[in-house]
C-alpha cells in the first residue's frame, strides 16, 4: 500500500529539518526586522559592554605581560607586606635596610641583590635644569638594578659600586625627564637638581614605554647610598630588595631561607602572618592578572544579569508571537507538522534573534572598546581575545536556548484545530 | 485483510465524538458508520452544527473519535501517535477550509511548497512540484504573490494546490466555496470536479445544495449521525476547465 511505507519510512534527517527552520526563521526575523532589534536588545546589551569591557583589559593586561617579562625568571622581589590585622592596628610594615644586610650575608646561591628606594615625600619627586623643573619619580637602586630588571642606559654608564658606597651625587634620568626639562641631546656631565642637592648625569636611560597609560620613562635613578642621605632618616626607610637565584631549581628552597630569616629578624612568632612578601617575577604577573581576572569575573557578572534579563524579554516576546501565531502553527499541524517541527522551529527562531543581538554586541562592544581607547591617551590598544567571542555566541545561543524553551514547548503543544479555530 | 475494507478508504464504525461541557455533554458525532471508496466524490450536507466540521476533522486526524474504529486505508487511525498522525495529515490528506487558511507571509509557491519540507523533500524538487501545482489549478503566473495580493477565488485555488502538492490519498474540503462569490464558486466548483475526473477521491462540506449536486454521493448529517446517505442520480456535469486531471 502506497502510505504503509511512507509510514515507515524515514523522514528527513535531523539536519534538513534543522536548515529548514533555520530559513523560516531567518524569513521571520526578517518580517518583523525593527521589532527583532528591539527584542534582542538585551542581549545586545549585555554582549556590547562584555565586549568593551574585555577588550580593554585584555589591551591592558596584554600589555603589563610584556612590561614583566623584562624580569627574569630567577628574578625575586621582595616587599614588605601589612597584614590586615595589623593594618587595622595602625601598623606598617617595613622592609629596612638591615634585612637587606642580612639577606645579602645570610643566604646562599644568590647575587645581584639590589634594593630599591621609593622616595617618600612630595618635595622629593620635584627636580629641575636651568631654569626648568618637573616632577618625576625618583628611586634610589643599586648598581645590579639595571641587569636584574633588564633595562639599561643608552648613553653614558650606569651606576658603581663606588657610586653607591661614596653617596655620589650622580643620576640616571628616564627619556622623559630629558625631554621636560628642555636639556640638550646628550646631558651626560650636566647639573641637575633633585630636590635641594646637586646631582652630575651621567647617563640617560633607554625607552621603555607606557604602562596603563602611565609614561615609564619620567624617573630618576640614585645610587642607593646617595638617595638614602637625601631621604635623611636612614633608619626607618621602606625598601624593595630583588635579587637573583643562582640555580633556578633552588628557587623555593632559596624563598624559604629568606622568609624565615625576616621572620626571626622581625620577631614574629609562629603564628604571625609574614610582614613581607618574596615573589619570583612570574607571580607579580599572576597577581597583576589575579586583578584582571576580579575585573573580569565582576564584569561578568553584571553581564549575567542583563542576559538573564535580555533573556526574559526574548521569552516575552517570543509568547507574544506564538500568540499571534496561533493560527499559523495550526495551519502547519494541518500540513503534517510534528511537535517536534514547530519545537524546533520556535527554539532556532530564539536562537537566531540572540545570536544576532549578540553579533550587533560584539561589532558595538569592540567599536566602544576601540573609541574607549583610542580616546584615553596612552592607553593600549582595545583587544578582543577569541575566547571572549566565542563565549559571547555561546552565551547567546544558550539565552535563546533557555528562554526559548517555554515558548517553543507552549507552541508545539497546541491542539490543530483550536489552533486553527483563533481568530 | 477483508476485500470490502480494502476497497474503503474511509471506514467509521460507530465513531462518535463527545465534547463535555460542565454536567452536560455535547454529542457533536453520535455513532456514524461510513465507507467511502477510493475516487469518490463526496458531499457532506446538514444543518448548521450538525457535526460536518467535526467529521471532517476526524477524517483529517486533526482530531479523534472518543468512541469508535476509524480505519484510514485499512490502518487503524486510534492506535496512531501523534506523530504518526502527522505524517498521515501531510502525505494522506489534503485539507481545503473555508477562510483558505494560507500562510499570511508566505507568497504563493512557498505556502504551497510547505507541506513538502515536513517531508524533508530538497528545495528545488519543492520548488517544482509547487510550480506544477499551482499550474495545474491555473495560477502559474501568480507565484510570487503574497495571499493579500491574491482575490478570493485565487487564494482558494492556491489552497487547493496545496492541497494537491503531495498527492494526498484524500482532498478534504470544509466549505471550500463558503467565502466566495457565485461566479468564483463556479470556476473552483469546475476545478474539483476536473480532479474527481482525474481520479482524486474529494469530500466536501457544504450548505448549498448546487455545490452537492455536483457530487456523486450526498451524505446528510442530522445532531450527529447519518440521515440520510445517496447516489446522486442528477449530477451537475461540469466542464472540466481551468484543470487537465
Ligand atoms: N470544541 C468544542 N467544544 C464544545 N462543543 C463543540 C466544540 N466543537 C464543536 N462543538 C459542538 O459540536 C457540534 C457540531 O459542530 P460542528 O462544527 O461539527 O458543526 P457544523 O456542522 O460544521 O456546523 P456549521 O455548518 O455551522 O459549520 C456543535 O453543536 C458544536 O457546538
Ligand atoms: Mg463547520
Amino acid at each position: 500500500m502506497r502510505w504503509r511505507k511512507a509510514l515507515t519510512d524515514e523522514r528527513g534527517p535531523l539536519m534538513f529539518m534543522l536548515l529548514e527552520s533555520l530559513r523560516s526563521a531567518l524569513d521571520s526575523i526578517r518580517a518583523h526586522g525593527f521589532r527583532s532589534v528591539l527584542t534582542s536588545l538585551g542581549i545586545i546589551i549585555g554582549v556590547m559592554s562584555v565586549i568593551a569591557v574585555v577588550s580593554i583589559v585584555q589591551g591592558l593586561s596584554h600589555t603589563v605581560n610584556q612590561q614583566f617579562e623584562g624580569l627574569g625568571s630567577n628574578t625575586l622581589t621582595v616587599r614588605s607586606y601589612t597584614p590586615f590585622r595589623k593594618a587595622l592596628q595602625g601598623q606598617v610594615a617595613k622592609l629596612r635596610h638591615d634585612d637587606m644586610t642580612a639577606i645579602e650575608q645570610r643566604v646562599e646561591g644568590i647575587s645581584h641583590v639590589t634594593p630599591i628606594l621609593f622616595a617618600q615625600s612630595g618635595t622629593q619627586g620635584q627636580v629641575s635644569y636651568r631654569s626648568q623643573d618637573t616632577f618625576a619619580q625618583v628611586f634610589g637602586v643599586g648598581p645590579s638594578y639595571f641587569e636584574v630588571n633588564g633595562v639599561f642606559p643608552e648613553s653614558g654608564r650606569g651606576f658603581a659600586r663606588d657610586d653607591d658606597l661614596r653617596r655620589r651625587l650622580v643620576c640616571l634620568l628616564g627619556q622623559d625627564v630629558v625631554e621636560e626639562l628642555e636639556m640638550p641631546d646628550n646631558p651626560v656631565g650636566e647639573y641637575f637638581k633633585v630636590g635641594a642637592e646637586w646631582c652630575k648625569v651621567i647617563g640617560v636611560m633607554e625607552r621603555r614605554g607606557e604602562l596603563l597609560g602611565f609614561s615609564q620613562d619620567n624617573y630618576v635613578l640614585l645610587p642607593y647610598g646617595t638617595a638614602r642621605r637625601i631621604q635623611g632618616t636612614s633608619r626607618d626607610l621602606d625598601i624593595q630588595v630583588q635579587l637573583q637565584v643562582d640555580d633556578i631549581n633552588r628557587m623555593d628552597e632559596v624563598k624559604d631561607r629568606i622568609s624565615r630569616l625576616l621572620r626571626s629578624n622581625h620577631g614574629l612568632k609562629s603564628g604571625d602572618d609574614d610582614d613581607f612578601r618574596v615573589q619570583t617575577s612570574e607571580q607579580l604577573t599572576e597577581s597583576f592578572n589575579q586583578i584582571i581576572s576580579t575585573i573580569t569575573a565582576a564584569v561578568g557578572g553584571i553581564v549575567g544579569v542583563s542576559l538573564l534579563v535580555g533573556g526574559i524579554g526574548i521569552m516575552n516576546i517570543m509568547l507574544v508571537s506564538v500568540t499571534e501565531r496561533t493560527r499559523e502553527i495550526g495551519i502547519l499541524k494541518a500540513l503534517g507538522a510534528t511537535r517536534q517541527d514547530i519545537m524546533l522551529q520556535f527554539l532556532i527562531e530564539a536562537v537566531l534573534l540572540c545570536l544576532v543581538g549578540g553579533v550587533i554586541g560584539i561589532a558595538l562592544g569592540y567599536g566602544i572598546g576601540a573609541f574607549a581607547a583610542a580616546m584615553l591617551p596612552g592607553f593600549p590598544p582595545a583587544h578582543v581575545p577569541a575566547w571572549a567571542i566565542a563565549l559571547s555566541f555561546g552565551f547567546s545561543a544558550g539565552v535563546g536556548i533557555i528562554f526559548g524553551i517555554i515558548p517553543a514547548a507552549k507552541a508545539s503543544q497546541l491542539d490543530p484545530i483550536d489552533a486553527l479555530r483563533y481568530e | 485483510m477483508s476485500a470490502d475494507s480494502a476497497e474503503s478508504v474511509i471506514r467509521f464504525r460507530g465513531v462518535a465524538r463527545r465534547y463535555e461541557m460542565g454536567d452536560q455533554v455535547v454529542n457533536a458525532l453520535d455513532g456514524v458508520d461510513l465507507d467511502i471508496r477510493r475516487n469518490e466524490y463526496v458531499a457532506i450536507i446538514g444543518a448548521s452544527g450538525s457535526g460536518k466540521s467535526t467529521m471532517m476533522n476526524i477524517i483529517g486526524c486533526l482530531d479523534r473519535p472518543t468512541e469508535g474504529e476509524y480505519q484510514l486505508e485499512g490502518h487503524d487511525v486510534g492506535a496512531m501517535n501523534e506523530n504518526e498522525l502527522a505524517r498521515v495529515r501531510n502525505r494522506e490528506i489534503g485539507f481545503v477550509f473555508q477562510s483558505f487558511n494560507l500562510l499570511p507571509r508566505a507568497n504563493a509557491l512557498k505556502n504551497v511548497m510547505q507541506p513538502l519540507v515536513f517531508r524533508g523533500i530538497k528545495l528545488d524538487d519543492r520548488k517544482q512540484k509547487a510550480r506544477q501545482s499551482l499550474e495545474r489549478v491555473g495560477l502559474g503566473d501568480r507565484v510570487d504573490h503574497l495571499p493579500n495580493q491574491l482575490s478570493g477565488g485565487q487564494r482558494q485555488r492556491v489552497a487547493i494546490a496545496r492541497a494537491l502538492v503531495g498527492e494526498p490519498a484524500i482532498l478534504l474540503a470544509d466549505e471550500p466555496t463558503g467565502n466566495l462569490d457565485s461566479r468564483t464558486t463556479v470556476e473552483i466548483m469546475r476545478l474539483f470536479d476536473a480532479l474527481h475526473s482525474a481520479g482524486q477521491t474529494i469530500i466536501m462540506v457544504t450548505h448549498e445544495a448546487d455545490i452537492a449536486a455536483h457530487c456523486e454521493r450526498v451524505i446528510r448529517l442530522e445532531d450527529g449521525r447519518v440521515a440520510e446517505d445517496h447516489r446522486n442520480n442528477t449530477r451537475r456535469r461540469a466542464l472540466a476547465e481551468g484543470a487537465d486531471g
